[in-house]
């Protein structure tokens, strides 16, 4: 018997309750690289879930943990790294019970059946993530039929339909193209074809526009939208840029130093911030309506090393809000501040003498 | 004070008259014969006054950074005139020098780069990286007076000069994005080119770069030619701001003037396009159509013609001038002032 999860088992206890909607729900994941100089806790306890048809935005600075997480939702963590806690429950199909990724086997027949099929990433280099030497349609074609059992012929129209959804103009010529003979805007768009052929249930876009321009960016963004919305996909997107979260997310979590400090509906996030980071991250970008050549707020420090976290709250040594005795001593636990808004901070915590 | 003589106290720092740069396009084989020309810079004209900062803005392959590398002469413009004043107040023609003649001017024009992990040589420690111009072009020999005046500017840019023996693989990006800045600064440049400065680094330590090169600016009197692809950066920090599109500038204006109405197309499409931290304002990104063509065989007429919502038939044929259509704000649009008035 795989460990399943059924409903009423997660709601004793649980700070994020699966209902029926729930496509993927992470409990406590921690994920290490176990190195000579020491071990890296890049992952520290991360815990979210997305429902179908939700776009959850994580969002956080380089070396925060956003790419492992989700590196190790799909499996795919390389040595020396190794997800030592938490469970994975994702649900297979509508209907029926969450189940555990992290029973089976990454390498195993299971898995290699979910990715791609149930679970599809949008990486961040279409470049990178493209074959140079294999035409498009040859990519596409292999993707679905890595997965179904299918014709060639069949797999090449369901190829051209999704070349067709995602905006491609004249998809049936672009099939016999290759990579690099296509612009930037046009291979993320491949990308997003590829991504969608066997409809998986939870599409992961690891930062898609970061490294295109504004205006493809606006393009791309609006296709992942309608698309989304069109299917009720769940969909994770990862960004470290706050202007691109506020538009395409429904749920926001913000991650520092491996751990979630804050998470809530994106209104909450951008116009009632509860952590101190969140706010002096919003604080610190300059937007089209902030007064010009003024001095910006910013976070002072920089990102501690990997190997010697601050003791407490991750963020304390930066924070504007600190309390000696307290931050730099106990970690803060997430607290509810509202019914979906949780906050990991002792400005927020009632029972902070408890836990003394 | 008239104002005449307060025109005269802003000084004309670098005025760029009809800069271009193209380059060949080669076939295969042996004879390599050139096929074509991309047309990477197309006659642009700006001027920058001494204290000021130029926003150049602009989507990748616009010609902004070939702009940026003609006039520290990395690159040697096709044709075009670089004027520059010297610090003896004589006016010389950057884009005419030969490199003997270039190199004292390397002292007053200097350069800082976007990725501040590929612009530091990891074999040098940081006093020897910043120390290299004050040696090579400030002729200053001495290894004493050298660390000396290092350690100057490792405080002026916030950095302890306890770390001028470490290497560059010892800071975060922001720190060795102050080495950067210290090290153009070594030379007590006239004006610096900042190529994409903050865009390599995160959103946090972005706030404090900008912060730094604002105060040194105003410590220093430096010029800046600021070049970035973003928009709410440049709007923070510039006080006039060039939009390129394919290698020509298509607007020119104040900052303030430039961001309350834009008044190109394009302009108006960028500015839409950027994504704002605010999720209540869903309904401003407006998508572009198309992609930008390539530089080597650009649209006929105005350049933007084939993605522009207010295209005609002049516009298919004839390319629009930079023209002053509202005071100080150049745009370059057969139909600017008529879309401006209605």
């Amino acid at each position: 018997m795989r460990p399943t999860l059924t409903i009423e088992r997660c709601q004793l206890g649980s700070e994020s309750f699966v209902n029926n909607e729930t496509i993927l729900s992470v409990k406590g994941l921690k994920t290490e690289f176990v190195l000579d100089e020491g071990t890296a806790k890049a992952v520290d306890g991360v815990s979210f879930k997305v429902d179908r048809g939700q776009v959850v935005g994580i969002v956080g600075e380089s070396g925060c943990g956003k790419s492992v997480t989700i590196k190790s939702i799909m499996g795919i963590i390389q040595k020396p790294g190794k997800i030592v806690e938490g469970r994975i429950f994702f649900r297979l199909k509508q209907n029926e019970e969450l189940v555990d990724l992290r029973s089976y086997d990454s390498r195993g027949e299971e898995m290699r059946n979910i990715r791609g099929n149930d679970i599809a990433l949008i990486p961040q280099e279409p470049m990178a993530a493209l074959s140079p030497v294999h035409t498009i349609g040859n990519q596409l074609v292999e993707a679905i039929r890595l997965h179904r059992n299918i014709s060639k012929k069949e797999a090449e129209k369901v190829a051209v339909e999704r070349m067709r959804q995602v905006g491609m103009p004249s998809p049936e010529e672009r099939m016999s193209v290759y990579s690099w003979q296509l612009s930037g805007g046009l291979r993320q768009r491949v990308m997003i074809a590829m991504a969608l052929m066997c409809n998986p249930r939870l599409l992961i876009a690891d930062e898609p526009t970061t490294a295109i321009d504004v205006t493809t960016q606006a393009q791309v963004l609006s296709l992942l939208r309608e698309l989304q919305s069109a299917q009720e996909l769940a969909m994770i997107f990862i960004t470290h840029d706050l202007g691109v979260v506020a538009q395409i997310a429904d749920y926001v979590v913000v991650m520092y130093l491996g751990k979630v400090v804050e998470k809530g509906p994106v209104d909450d996030i951008f116009h009632s911030p509860g952590h101190p980071y969140t706010k002096a991250l919003l604080a610190s970008i300059p937007t089209i309506h902030t007064p010009a050549r003024e001095e910006l707020p910013t976070i002072g420090g920089s990102l501690p090393h990997p190997f010697n976290r601050p003791m407490g709250c991750p963020f304390h040594p930066r924070c504007a809000a600190f309390i000696p005795g307290t931050c730099d001593k106990i970690p803060p636990t997430l607290t509810k501040i509202s019914s979906q808004h949780s906050v990991s901070c002792f400005l927020h915590s009632e029972n902070l003498v408890d836990t003394q | 004070m008239t104002d005449n003589s307060r025109s005269n106290e802003q000084l004309l720092l670098l005025e760029v008259k009809g800069l271009t740069k193209f380059f060949p396009i080669r076939s295969k084989g042996l004879r390599r014969k050139v096929i074509g020309q991309a047309r990477a810079v197309d006659d642009v004209s700006f001027n920058i006054f001494e204290g000021e900062t130029l926003g150049l803005v602009g989507e990748s392959g616009c010609g902004k950074t070939t702009t940026a590398r003609c006039i520290v002469r990395a690159l040697d413009p096709t044709s075009g005139e670089i004027l520059f004043s010297h610090s003896d107040r004589e006016t010389v023609d950057i884009a005419a020098l030969s490199d003997r003649e270039m190199f004292p001017l390397r002292r007053d024009v200097q350069m800082i780069f976007q990725d501040p992990y590929a612009s530091l040589n990891p074999r040098m420690n940081i006093l020897d990286i910043i120390g290299e111009s004050l040696l090579v072009i400030g002729g200053m020999k001495d290894r004493t007076k050298r660390s000396k005046r290092v350690a100057e500017l490792l405080k002026l840019v916030g950095l302890r000069p306890e770390y001028m023996q470490r290497f560059p693989h010892a800071f975060s990006g922001g720190q060795r994005q102050r080495i950067v800045i210290a090290r153009a600064l070594a030379l007590k440049p006239r004006l610096v080119v900042a190529d994409e400065p903050v865009s390599a680094l995160d959103v946090s330590v972005q706030a404090q770069v900008l912060n730094l090169m604002l105060k040194l600016q105003q410590e220093l009197n430096l010029t800046y030619l600021f070049v970035a692809h973003d928009l709410s950066v440049v709007k923070h920090f510039c006080d006039r701001v060039a939009v390129m599109y394919l290698g020509k500038i298509v607007e020119l204006a104040l900052t303030t003037s430039l961001f309350e109405g834009p008044m190109h197309p394009y302009t108006k499409a960028l500015m839409g396009a950027v994504p704002e931290a605010d999720p209540r304002r869903k309904a401003a990104m407006v998508p572009l159509i198309g992609e930008v063509p390539s530089p080597v065989s650009p649209p006929s007429g105005c350049h933007f013609h084939p993605r522009c919502p207010h295209v005609t038939e002049l516009c298919k044929t004839t390319m629009p001038a930079l023209e002053e259509i509202r005071l100080g704000q150049f745009v370059r649009c057969h139909r600017a002032a008529e879309l401006a008035a209605g």
